[in-house]
């Protein structure tokens, strides 16, 4: 009898069809209209049901707990018609009640959901109101573009269930969470979803999600079998795996990262002057820029499973990524011959300036992110080529985050972005000059420059217009005044690499998130 | 045992040497990035061949001993100093000045330092040349590094100041600067010296757990700190020539501990 708990321990580790895979950081919450961070995300990816789905793989709109929608002309209302005869977890009946009832927790301003923040137009909070027991309309107080999109952020909880948050609608639900060990998922009883042949999904009986942050040791246990995937996989540790496991190995193409660097343009920003003059100047941005070896970066930095950059978005963006521009050739002659033009010379080794100035600024990045830190080493010896000298500062995030959107003490920047929505209408913070996340130059009262003028009403412009095609065309315009302008430096797009155990049917890893469980319901374990 | 610690003389001056002589023993510029074949194995021409940017690895070593080899020693010099200014007087002083002293010691003692470092860190100017970043470095785990030697001096001094030689001095009529100078720093040297050992591998270890964080020195000079970060992302079982800067650092720190061993110190 005494071996009977470790039976049942060992039963309940490798029990048939248990999904594992880790979670790099404790979830700071399982209420899945608050999750913001990855680690949050992905459990409430795997149980929150939502209305409209994105599919991952073809980034196409897909009705979930929605059977059909419909969306006024003036893009201001939704009417959703939802499923019939769907239950939550407890057996909770799902009814239009419950998608008025999340929209209107989700908006509430005291909660700060992530999913309710993008519900919001002027402001204001979009209004549910029940039409019918499968009926819901959704009205916003401004026309929003591409807003059935939004729904793929917004799981909907039960209003009636004393379960509250924890009566899931998605293929899974929360079973047992360990803070700081694990959190177990067991298969949803009433998931309304089944397979072409009638058979009911999830096919996983759980999913297990072990904390764990080092990624050394998540790469060990993946290659002892003890867990079946990994996203967003490290260059080195892919390589590795490739070499080892070629079967267990893929590399979904760019990803929507990009990383990129910026000069601060702040009025206001404790630098000197002609430094300022220097960071306005579009040529010495577009100088900088020529003068960075995108191709080695790729190459070294990213072991060729990277993609050099040419704006905010990747190819991965099948839709609003802008194909007809090319990334900026890597040519240190024509570098020179436009600082020349603003009035640059080259003595020596030393770039200077028309007053005499040697060339020298310093980049901040973040410090522990070794793909940042290399790419600021490569940088640093190209532009060392002109005869500029970069001075490579790490600070940790906190410190960083305050020189630049507080104090603005510092001079460049490197760093990158994960572009989780794929409507450039999640951008508009980063894109109005009036925006406090407009990184080269916040908080404009009147747009500093002609060109940044120009972005924000043109931005404006596609957040307003119905049409999508309309929409992409003014956007495609945004993208080559930035490619142009270069406010940011796009520097590459890193690949969507990932680790997926052979035992693991039905894995089609995607460049989105979650790169390789998005379609969780069709895995299966052999 | 007088012969390992002359075999741990040796190694570290041997070390040293090599430190020194890093410009023109080192086969290739330490920061010259040979992009065509990062991560590239071992050869005649580099050695313990190329990190992931295409730099040769045993330059780089060279390079990181000789800054991580003369700069500890200074900063072990500045917190000696620093010990024996505040140790020294609150022993001679005694009183409100001796309660200060030690408050202030114990808040050094008791404060974290790797958060001290990066706030530190935080506020120093941006535009800093990586030669003045390490100097920089340095100097503040000098300047922070102090606190446990001025313990251990502040506990000799008032038992030196009540010794016999030291009553027989100031019955003789000898002024305290006398005593101070002709009595008291004599017979302190050797604590000194002691405590002098025990932190230069304090502040070589300080300087690599800084480099592993990505917080040491900047790039492109390198240190052990920043060299054994490689680590991270490098398979040493497979590639086991990456393990040379941890190899020479603990070689390093035993040659250390030999040493200091050897010249009467106490390690508990």
């Amino acid at each position: 009898m005494r071996w009977l708990p470790c039976l049942l321990a060992c039963q309940a580790l490798f029990a048939q069809g248990e999904l594992r895979f880790n979670l790099r950081h404790e979830p700071k919450t399982l209420n899945p209209i608050l999750a913001a961070e990855d680690a949050s995300q992905a459990i409430a990816y795997l149980t929150g049901g939502v209305l409209i789905r994105v599919n991952r793989l073809t980034q196409e709109l897909q009705p979930e707990l929605a059977e059909s929608w419909k969306v006024a002309p003036d893009n201001r209302s939704i009417v959703i018609h939802i499923r019939k005869g769907v239950r939550f977890s407890d057996g909770t009946p799902f009814t239009a009640e419950d998608v008025a009832w999340t929209l209107q927790t989700a908006t509430d301003p005291k909660l700060h959901s992530p999913a309710g923040e993008s519900f919001s137009a002027k402001g204001s909070p979009a209004r549910g109101q029940v039409l019918g027991p499968d009926a819901v309309s959704i009205v916003f107080a401004a026309p929003v573009a591409s807003l059935e999109r939004l729904f793929d952020q917004l799981p909907i909880l039960s209003s009636k269930s004393p379960l509250k948050e924890k009566a899931a609608l998605g293929p899974f639900m929360v079973a047992s969470y360990q803070p700081g060990i694990e959190v177990v998922l067991r298969r949803n009883p009433n998931y309304w979803k089944k397979d072409a042949s009638g058979k009911q999904l999830p096919y996983l009986d759980a999913v297990r999600l072990p904390i764990q942050q080092n990624r050394e040791i998540e790469f060990a246990r993946f290659s002892r079998g003890e867990i079946h995937l990994i996203n967003q996989l490290e260059p080195e540790l892919f390589d590795r795996l490739k070499k080892a496991n070629p079967e267990a190995a893929f590399d979904a193409g760019p990803s929507t990262d990009v990383d990129f660097l910026w000069f601060n343009q702040v009025a206001g920003a404790s630098i000197p002057d002609y430094k300022k003059d220097w960071f306005r100047s579009r040529n010495f941005r577009n100088a900088i820029s020529r003068a960075i070896n995108r191709e080695d970066l790729c190459r070294v930095v990213f072991r060729g499973r990277g993609r050099p950059a040419v704006g905010p978005f990747s190819p991965a963006n099948k839709f609003w990524f802008n194909a007809k521009l090319t990334p900026s050739r890597f040519d240190p002659t024509a570098a020179l011959k436009l600082l020349q033009q603003d009035g640059f010379s080259r003595k020596g080794d030393v770039l200077f300036d028309k007053q005499g100035h040697a060339v020298e600024f310093s980049v901040i990045t973040n410090a522990g992110n070794r793909i940042r830190e290399r790419m600021a080493v490569l940088i640093q010896q190209d532009l060392q080529a002109i005869g500029v000298k970069l001075n490579i500062v790490t600070l940790d995030f906190p410190s960083l985050i305050e020189r630049i959107t507080k104090t603005f003490q510092y001079e460049s920047c490197l760093l990158g972005l994960t572009n989780v929505d794929l409507d450039p209408n999640e951008m508009m913070n980063i894109w109005m000059s009036s925006s406090e996340d407009h990184g080269w130059n916040p908080s404009q009262k009147t747009p500093a420059t002609p060109w940044e003028a120009e972005i924000d009403n043109l931005m404006r412009a596609q957040s307003a217009a119905g049409e999508r095609l309309k929409r992409k065309a003014l956007f495609d315009r945004v993208q080559e005044i930035l490619r142009q302008e270069e406010p940011y430096i796009y520097l590459a797009h890193r690949n969507s690499l990932s680790a997926v155990s052979p035992s693991l049917r039905g894995v089609h890893p995607a460049a989105l998130f979650p790169q390789t469980y998005w379609d969780i319901e069709h895995l299966s374990l052999k | 045992m007088i012969w390992i610690r002359r075999f741990a003389v040796a190694f570290l001056g041997l070390v040293f040497a090599l430190g020194l002589a890093a410009d023109w023993v080192a086969p290739a510029p330490y920061a010259r990035q040979f992009r065509a074949e990062p991560n590239a194995p071992p050869s005649r021409e580099f050695p313990l061949g190329l990190d992931g940017l295409g730099r040769d690895r045993f330059s780089r070593l060279l390079q990181g001993t000789r800054i991580s080899l003369l700069l500890a020693p200074a900063a072990a010099l500045i917190a000696i100093s620093v010990a024996l200014l505040i140790g020294g007087s609150a022993g001679f002083l005694g009183g409100w000045w001796d309660h200060a002293a030690m408050r202030v010691t114990d808040l050094f003692l008791s404060l974290p330092w790797l958060f001290l470092f990066l706030t530190a860190r935080a506020m120093l100017p941006l535009n800093v040349a990586p030669s003045a970043s390490i100097v920089i470095t340095f100097a503040m785990m000098g300047l922070l590094g102090w606190a446990s030697s001025a313990r251990v001096i502040r506990s000799a001094v008032p038992e030196l100041l009540s010794s016999e030689f030291a009553l027989y001095a100031r019955a003789c009529g000898c002024a305290e600067p006398r005593i101070w100078r002709r009595h008291l720093l004599p017979h302190l040297r050797v604590l000194l010296t002691a405590q002098f050992w025990i932190l230069i591998p304090v502040f070589i270890l300080g300087e690599a757990s800084l480099g592993l964080l990505g917080l040491g020195v900047a790039e492109p000079l390198p240190s052990w700190g920043n060299l054994i970060r490689e680590l991270e992302s490098v398979p040493a079982l497979a590639e086991y020539w990456v393990l040379a800067p941890v190899l020479l650092l603990a070689a390093v720190m035993i040659c250390f501990q030999l040493v200091k061993t050897g010249r009467g110190v106490q390690t508990f």
